[in-house]
């Protein structure tokens, strides 16, 4: 078997597995499209190839000793930069980490997705300290959209969109707080999932909010998402937050029937602030779906505001020391952003807190009565590198502040969702597949079939 | 006569020991500014007494 750039990770595995690839030809696939488009698309920071290529001579060795290897034998994979990979320093996007020893340990999911055979080729770029939503960084250069490369990613998960998105790996690891994995997601047009908060392990990876992160996988087809979901899965007394008593595997559920499903729109503050091809995104999904019924999601628009509060006083907290020590080494837009935070009074912050109870309540409310929400992931497809506004009804809009505003609001309670990428030409975008908490099963099974029935994909973009 | 939101900043800055340099304040009380709007419309919502925070936050 020869690999192309559009092969998944279900195929390279399968290949591996029966022998007719071998893991270290996979593994110098990816190598090549690496070395060839990242000068371009600078979507890595660092590449381990030496460590690739000694893992793979190891699958390569127990397959030929019989032996019998993981569900992601030979599959290339590469992590955000605030993954601790063992001997590099976690840098998490910033200068200021540099100097931090290298990590002694993988991060667990790195560990996960190895011990089920995937590769780990390097290391992604990304916003500084993952405050950002454009994929754009003054240390590293910005990531570029491989279906523009005038274009953003998105972020903060930059890198990781920018290196599914343009076929240099099947899968990446993101984080994402407030839509990190679901808006490079949509503007690079892949599948990207953000599971229910507490379902993957954090462990060894550097934090931004820690009561609103999250870790998961991105990629070209909702079943290698699936596999890679399900080699993460499992409970991890390293992260506190990490939930779970055991796993509940989704692949072999990903063809079960849709039919029965309760499928509404978000309406009101969802159908607000958009463009015309968020609206065709949505519409198209909503119409593959069978359902034109709209549910007004209740103080959404307070809902991201009480997560732009949190985010910005708990990522003021975990930098503080390094705001006095070392304040010009920052980003200068991700400085003031967090030093403003630091001055946001204790009460507005606790009355966030509270609001989020009350308002994960009203959502477990509406989970009665239907199963999934369909909402944008963006406002609007990639907007330009360095494109600080954009007007949307006739009102100059701030880019930064917008780009967030459909997913900080569900990230906020920690609901499972799956980004699902609708084709438009000449730029993708996603739509956001909601289900209530720990039903990611069923999340992964609505965009199965909108992938099968050719609503949602991912082909590889031009030139790539 | 000074602005009331600038005094904060001086104020905040010497209590925490955070550095505000003049180059940065123009862009620290815009962002300011932003978080206290959005802080304020959450403040606005009217919650019972009894109502618990989520700090630590399970889905």
């Amino acid at each position: 078997m020869t690999m192309k750039p559009e092969t998944t990770a279900a195929e390279i595995a399968k290949a591996v597995a029966g022998g007719k690839l071998s893991a270290l030809d996979a593994v110098e696939a990816s190598l090549a499209r690496i070395a060839q488009h990242d000068k371009v698309l600078n979507s890595f920071t660092d590449v381990t190839a030496d460590r690739a290529r000694a893992k793979a001579r190891a699958i390569d060795a127990d397959i030929a000793a019989g032996k019998t290897v993981g569900p992601l034998a030979g599959v290339p994979f590469a992590v955000k930069n605030l993954f601790d990979v063992a001997g590099l320093a976690t840098r998490a996007g910033s200068k200021i980490n540099r100097d931090r020893a290298p990590a002694k340990r993988d991060a667990t999911l790195i560990e996960r997705m190895e011990a089920a055979g995937a590769v780990l080729v390097g290391a992604l770029n990304m916003g500084e300290y993952a405050y950002d939503f454009t994929g754009e960084n003054v240390h590293d250069g910005n990531s570029r959209n491989p279906h523009d490369t005038t274009r953003m990613t998105g972020g903060s998960s930059g890198g990781s969109g920018g290196s599914v998105g343009g076929a240099l790996v099947p899968i990446a690891l993101g984080s994402d707080t407030n839509g990190s994995i679901r808006v490079p997601s949509s503007f690079c047009g892949i599948f990207g999932l953000k599971p229910t908060y507490g379902r993957l392990s954090r462990a060894r990876s550097f934090p931004f909010v820690a009561s609103l992160d999250h870790l998961g996988p991105l990629a070209r087809s909702v079943t290698d998402l699936a596999l890679a979901y399900d080699a993460m899965q499992g409970p991890d007394a390293d992260d506190g937050a990490c939930s779970v008593s055991g796993v509940e595997p989704v692949t072999s559920l990903l063809s079960g029937s849709i039919s029965g499903l309760r499928v509404a729109i978000a309406g009101g503050y969802f159908q607000k602030n958009v463009f015309p091809e968020a609206v065709e995104a949505v519409s198209r999904v909503a119409q593959a779906l069978g359902t034109t019924q709209v549910i007004d999601i209740p103080e959404a628009a307070r809902a991201r505001a009480a997560a732009y509060v949190i985010t910005t006083t708990e990522g003021a907290s975990l930098h503080l020391d390094r705001l006095r020590k070392r304040p010009n080494d920052f980003d200068p837009a991700v400085r003031d952003r967090l030093i403003a935070g630091a001055m946001v009074p204790a009460p507005l912050v606790d009355r966030a807190q509270k609001f989020r109870r009350w308002y994960r309540a009203q959502l477990a409310e509406i989970f009665k009565s239907v199963d999934v929400l369909i909402a944008p992931a963006t406002p609007c497809v990639a907007p330009k590198i360095g494109q600080v506004t954009f007007t949307l009804d006739g009102v100059e809009l701030p880019v930064r502040a917008n780009i967030g505003i459909h997913t900080q609001p569900i990230s906020f309670i920690g609901l499972p969702v799956v980004a699902v990428p609708v084709p438009l030409e000449p730029m993708p975008i996603g739509v956001q597949i909601i289900a209530a908490p720990w039903r990611e099963d069923i999340a992964l099974r609505v965009a199965h079939a909108l992938e099968k029935t050719g609503v949602v994909s991912a082909p590889a973009p031009r030139g790539f | 006569m000074a602005d009331p939101l600038d005094d904060y900043i001086d104020a905040v800055s010497k209590a925490l020991a955070l550095p505000v340099e003049d180059a940065w304040r123009p862009a620290v009380r815009a962002n300011l500014e932003v978080s206290l709007r959005l802080a304020r419309l959450v403040d606005d919502f009217a919650l019972p007494d009894e109502a618990e925070p989520a700090p630590i936050f399970t889905a």
